[in-house]
């Protein structure tokens, strides 16, 4: 007979603070929960009443985890509500932000927050004693993806010079050259974490699910293209409360995310199995030797995934340097754009001097927009409504971790029985795997948060 | 012995614990001279022995005003780091509106659930020994402040405008492309990343000692903007500064 109560405060290597909660009587699960007690940060009201050059900025503080992927839906978002095309270049440039910033994400997540639980210690501090040679590798391979951020947006966390319509800086084709020598030098790096991960024992679990992720017909979608669901097919981005619905649940104040199926899984593994086939052919290899298959049913296989999209990305940004480089790098001239004060009332005319170069300020019309890119964690969506002045009047963002909240959950409770035999810090331990193969990143609590009822 | 250090996270991005742990070869450096002894974001253990307690977020939850006292008693030096914690940051634009307002807007009827009080930074609950500012922190300067406390040094923070960086960069004003800039107000040290990157600096490392906020107004007026859109600019990431005297208390709801 199983019964038994326990509960995990702070879940630590997880970016963001999750607590798990479990009761189980009489060999019946009566309650698994996975709370989140982050602070609310209210950014869908904060973007309330302020200009679109701005949004970009804002929206990259909901996450400094992840601050390129939201920096590019909420782009995306007010170039398709404003009706702004951005060049084919532009477009590569973000492509290529977005490759670099899923290689230091994944790699912080193998290393910094999994690795940990593959040597039994409780960080990656410990290691730099035993196995320094794993932590500087570990550091070198963050480095690439973080440089690529950096020559792109000026920094990593909080990108600088993206914004609607384009860049107001980009990088040296000479800089783009020294990215790609380090992109080169790092499949050696790949390797040897390929033969780590190899070494690792996962626990064994199924949980078939509906996945979702972006398709693109050309590539492996991170940027733009269309929802896929692995049950139902696609849906255009723009219609995506077709698809998804937000709600409140009863034990919590988070909005968990479901389907008309239900719970579904974004992330590396949801990627994986939606859109194998446009894999490169190394990250293809990697797959074998780890013994990935699509379409993987088990979570704890997320991280495995996302190593084998490392590689997938690693390759990709060195196609897309290659192409940058072929076609040159042209300063495009910008739509003239201010920083509070909107192009509104401000022309060239009145400032003669001002940028020379540039054009007009947008003519803004009324408008919504839907922004989808895919952040490391999974599919984010930014929705603005823009008024006549350019002035947000309606937003709401929606982030993978909380599309992944009730699949966390379900699969907690799936997983249980298989391990409730064990003793008690086994199975907190074992939980506290499963949620972090997720890689859950709790700190974008644009409305993420969970409170425990006194009853 | 190592002076003991442990890490807290209050309400932001946690891009700041990010650069921490982007140190690369600083970082190695680092746990050469201390013990971190609590790290949520990289490490199990949760150590509540520590010397040193560094600081980010902002103050923005009821629970937090007792978790951070709990925190400045147990510490003998507190360092705030990032915008969040030192000046309460882009979480401030929500001291603005109602609390119910913002909280129906995004919760919706759950709203009574969500705990909330009007951003702010650290300094404003308990004293704080050093500041690491900027949204995010450099990493450069995490690195020298860090290293003067543990020498017992005072690290010298830049109390001069940006401007005086953009200079010195040869960047081209904000206001000679037609734009506006906080620049000319606030403190610089962060190597004028957004000028140099083309985009208008909104003040993410705080004020000067003395800014001329009057002569900021008058250049932002020049440049076309309203009151409103001047004090919209103002509250990008200082919404919890108490400056400009009545600018600010009209309508904080605290």
């Amino acid at each position: 007979m199983h019964e038994f109560e326990l509960e995990s405060h702070y879940v630590t290597r997880v970016e963001g603070h999750g607590h798990i909660k479990v009761k189980v009587a009489q060999d019946r699960i009566e309650e698994v929960r996975f709370e989140i007690p982050e602070a609310a940060r209210f950014f869908e009201a904060i973007f309330q009443g302020r200009p679109y050059p701005e949004i970009s900025l804002l929206a990259s503080r909901i996450c400094g985890i992840c601050a390129v992927a939201h920096s590019s839906a909420s782009l995306r978002a007010t170039e398709a509500a404003l009706g702004i095309t951005p060049s084919p270049q532009t477009v590569l440039f973000r492509k290529l932000n977005l490759a670099g910033e899923m290689i230091q994400s994944h790699i912080l997540h193998i290393y910094f927050l999994v690795a940990p639980d593959l040597f039994g210690v409780g960080s990656v501090i410990p290691l730099a004693q035993s196995h320094p040679e794993v932590v500087r590798r570990a550091i070198r391979m963050r480095k690439v993806g973080d440089d690529l951020c950096i020559m792109i947006g000026g920094r990593h966390i909080h990108p600088i010079s993206a914004i609607p319509g384009g860049y107001y800086k980009l990088p040296a084709i000479k800089t783009l050259q020294g990215i790609r020598q380090s992109l080169e030098e790092s499949f050696t790096d790949l390797d040897a974490t390929v033969e780590l991960i190899q070494g690792a024992t996962l626990p064994d679990f199924s949980f078939p699910s509906e996945y979702l992720s972006l398709s693109h017909p050309e590539e492996y979608g991170i940027y733009d293209g269309e929802i896929l669901s692995s049950k139902s097919g696609p849906t255009p981005e723009a219609g995506y409360r077709n698809k998804i619905t937000e709600k409140v649940v009863s034990h919590s104040t988070a909005k968990h995310v479901n389907t008309e199926f239900g719970p579904y899984m974004v992330g590396a593994l949801a990627r994986f199995n939606n859109n194998y086939e446009m894999l490169s052919r190394r990250a293809k290899e990697a797959a074998g030797k780890l013994g990935l298959t699509p379409p993987c049913h088990n979570p704890f296989m997320n991280t495995v995934a996302q190593l084998v999209e490392t590689w997938h990305f690693t390759e990709w940004a060195i196609e897309l340097i290659d192409e940058l480089c072929l076609r040159g790098i042209t300063q495009e001239e910008l739509h003239y754009q201010t920083s509070s004060g909107q192009g509104m009332g401000l022309s060239q005319e009145a400032f003669p001097g001002a940028a020379g170069k540039d054009k007009p300020p947008y003519q803004i019309t009324p408008g919504q927009g839907v922004g989808l890119v895919e952040a490391p964690r999974g599919s984010l969506f930014h929705d603005y409504t823009y008024n006549a002045q350019g002035l947000i009047t309606d937003a709401n963002c929606i982030i993978p971790t909380n599309q992944n909240l009730a699949h966390i959950e379900a699969a907690m409770r799936d997983f249980l029985p298989q391990i409730w035999d064990e003793e008690q810090p086994r199975i907190t331990g074992a939980l506290e795997m499963l949620v972090r193969a997720y890689d859950p990143c709790i700190s974008c609590s644009t409305h993420l948060v969970e409170v425990e009822f006194i009853k | 012995m190592k002076p003991k250090v442990a890490f807290f996270d209050f309400t932001g991005c946690e891009g700041c614990q990010l650069q921490v742990i982007s140190l690369g070869d600083d970082l190695l450096g680092l746990l050469q001279v201390v013990e971190v002894v609590n790290f949520r974001e990289a490490m199990s253990d949760r150590g509540q022995d520590y010397d040193i307690a560094i600081i980010d977020g902002a103050i923005s939850q009821p629970a937090d005003i007792e978790r951070i006292q709990a925190i400045r008693k147990q510490a003998k030096t507190l360092v705030a780091i990032g915008a969040c914690a030192c000046l309460g940051g882009v979480n401030s634009q929500k001291n603005f509106r109602s609390p119910e307002d913002v909280r129906r807007y995004v919760y919706g009827d759950r709203a009574d659930l969500i705990p909330t009080i009007p951003a702010r930074p650290v300094s404003q609950v308990v004293p704080v020994d050093w500041e690491v500012r900027g949204c995010p922190i450099t990493r450069s300067e995490f690195v020298k402040v860090i290293s003067a406390l543990l020498r017992g040094l005072r690290p010298i923070i830049p109390n001069y405008p940006v401007c005086k960086e953009c200079r010195a960069h040869e960047n081209v004003c904000m206001y000679d492309k037609g734009m506006v800039c906080l620049g000319p107000v606030t403190r610089a040290g962060c190597d004028p990343m957004c000028p140099s990157f083309g985009n208008f600096c909104f003040g993410c490392r705080g004020l000067i000692d003395n800014p001329n906020l009057e002569a900021e107004k008058e250049i932002l007026k020049e440049r076309g903007l309203s009151l409103e859109e001047i004090i919209r600019f103002f509250r990008f990431t200082w919404g919890s500064l108490d400056i400009a005297g009545d600018m600010y208390q009209y309508d904080f709801i605290d």
